[in-house]
């Protein structure tokens, strides 16, 4: 049986560490390369790296990075953010990024998915979606959930996935940074309508909120960063949680 | 020493750097001559199984694969192209293993891609799998698959149907999954090939 997948995502600027981060038994914090093989070590299924670097020198920083990940860590990893042509994804999956994750560009340009897919397999392409409910409806919303589109949430993850996408990570802008837990009805309702994996983000604050997205929405994967980057949930005790109650983890 | 055939199917960073991580030697092979340079061979291959069989022709490489009488291991779409045939652009391979290469879709209601870690069951006595055992985790993601044949079939996984995660026939080796990205299972992998 496939495994349900524990992901934590870093957000890196510069090549370094953005958000605080309080592991024990890290010499540097900021080095996002010890964080991911640390990470690997406590049994995370895959990574993700949320680039926010916005200078051009900066962005060569990021491809010494992903090097050097694929260097020393031995589990998948994804990278995102200002991705918007065929030649930037193409230098980070040559440089050993397994997946590259596109957002804000492919709503701007929804035939770059189409692109992406066609030079690389549906395969290397997840979809980054962030949704936010909004009168009455979940619009896509830019530029980390501060500017609504005109575009339902629905619409345009079944567009994606028309157009090649191998995989969508929906970010629920609502819970985000809550600690509430995952926005579980809506999840199910698109993981119902879809046939390539789901990546469930937004909301993680306990064990059971993990439980709780497996179990209702039957989601692929879970993503979180604080919780894991704080210490507050340990991937060994997570994974234990998630055994005994009946869901398949690795 | 491993010699990588090098016939641009993808990118191949993540598989050298664990070779150099795990202290195995490696090197390109680029054409025929160079192959008898090297102990064993890796075939990787990531994206199209016919657009990587057009490429592998294409490099003067793919006539002298059959010939090798040393440890071959392909990996993921390189494990393809060892079978006959692939649904993926209908394309004859190059048929070291009579076998087929499928397509998931239309066979199975699971999603498509198969992406994510998936527990296999070694055959017994295979030396690739050596140290791993059954229900080990391996790090998959594509959306073909080989069927399974008992006479070849080195590991099993199930995806709503069985199929091959390994094949195995004289010296030719294949995986569908990635040991490079599949943690220390997938490394104890690598290593047994490299003592092969």
């Amino acid at each position: 049986m496939l495994a349900k997948r524990i992901i934590p995502c870093l957000d890196v600027k510069d090549g370094r560490t953005v958000k605080g981060v309080n592991f024990v038994d890290l010499r540097d914090a900021g080095d996002p390369v010890e964080l991911a093989w640390q990470y690997s070590q406590q049994g995370a299924d895959e990574l993700v790296f949320l680039d926010i670097t916005a200078t051009h020198e900066g962005r060569k920083t990021t491809v010494d990075l992903v090097k050097s990940v694929a260097r020393q860590v031995n589990i998948p990893f994804t990278i995102g953010g200002g991705i918007n042509e065929i030649s930037d994804a193409d230098i980070l999956l040559n440089s050993g990024a397994d997946k590259v994750s596109i957002n804000s560009a492919a709503v701007r340009n929804p035939e770059i998915i189409d692109n992406f897919a066609a030079a690389f397999g549906k395969q290397f392409v997840v979809v980054a979606v962030d949704t936010r409910f909004v009168d009455g409806g979940n619009y896509v919303h830019l530029s980390g959930g501060r500017i609504k589109t005109a575009i339902r949430t629905e619409d345009w993850i079944l567009e994606a996935q028309e157009r090649g996408a191998g995989e969508i990570l929906l970010t629920s802008m609502d819970h985000d940074g809550t600690k509430n837990g995952f926005d579980n009805n809506f999840l199910k309702e698109i993981n119902q309508r879809i046939s390539i994996p789901l990546i469930a983000s937004g909301g993680a604050g306990n064990q059971q909120h993990f439980v709780d997205t497996f179990q209702q929405a039957n989601v692929d994967a879970a993503l979180a960063a604080s919780v894991f980057h704080y210490g507050e949930i340990l991937i060994p005790d997570l994974k234990q949680t998630l055994k005994n109650n009946g869901i398949i983890v690795r | 020493m491993i010699g990588i055939i090098n016939y641009g199917a993808g990118n191949i960073f993540s598989l050298t750097a664990t070779l150099a991580r795990l202290g195995i030697d490696y090197g390109m092979v680029n054409t025929a001559e160079e192959i008898d340079r090297y102990e064993r061979i890796i075939i990787p291959g990531v994206g199209h199984a016919g657009a990587a069989m057009q490429k592998l022709k294409e490099s003067g490489l793919a006539e002298h694969i059959a010939a090798i009488t040393k440890p071959v291991l392909g990996i993921c779409v390189g494990m393809q192209l060892m079978t006959a045939f692939s649904e993926e652009g209908q394309a004859d391979l190059l048929g070291l293993f009579p076998m087929k290469t499928l397509d998931f879709s239309g066979r199975i209601s699971l999603k498509v891609p198969h992406v994510g870690w998936n527990a296999i069951t070694p055959q017994q006595g295979c030396p690739l799998f050596k140290g791993i055992e059954a229900g080990a985790y391996f790090y998959f993601v594509h959306s073909y698959f080989i069927e399974y044949d008992a006479a070849y079939t080195a590991a099993v996984c199930e995806y709503e149907l069985t199929y091959s995660a390994a094949i195995h026939r004289g010296n030719f080796y294949g995986v569908q999954f990635h040991p490079e990205k599949s943690g220390p299972v997938g490394e104890q992998l690598l290593l047994n090939f490299s003592t092969l």
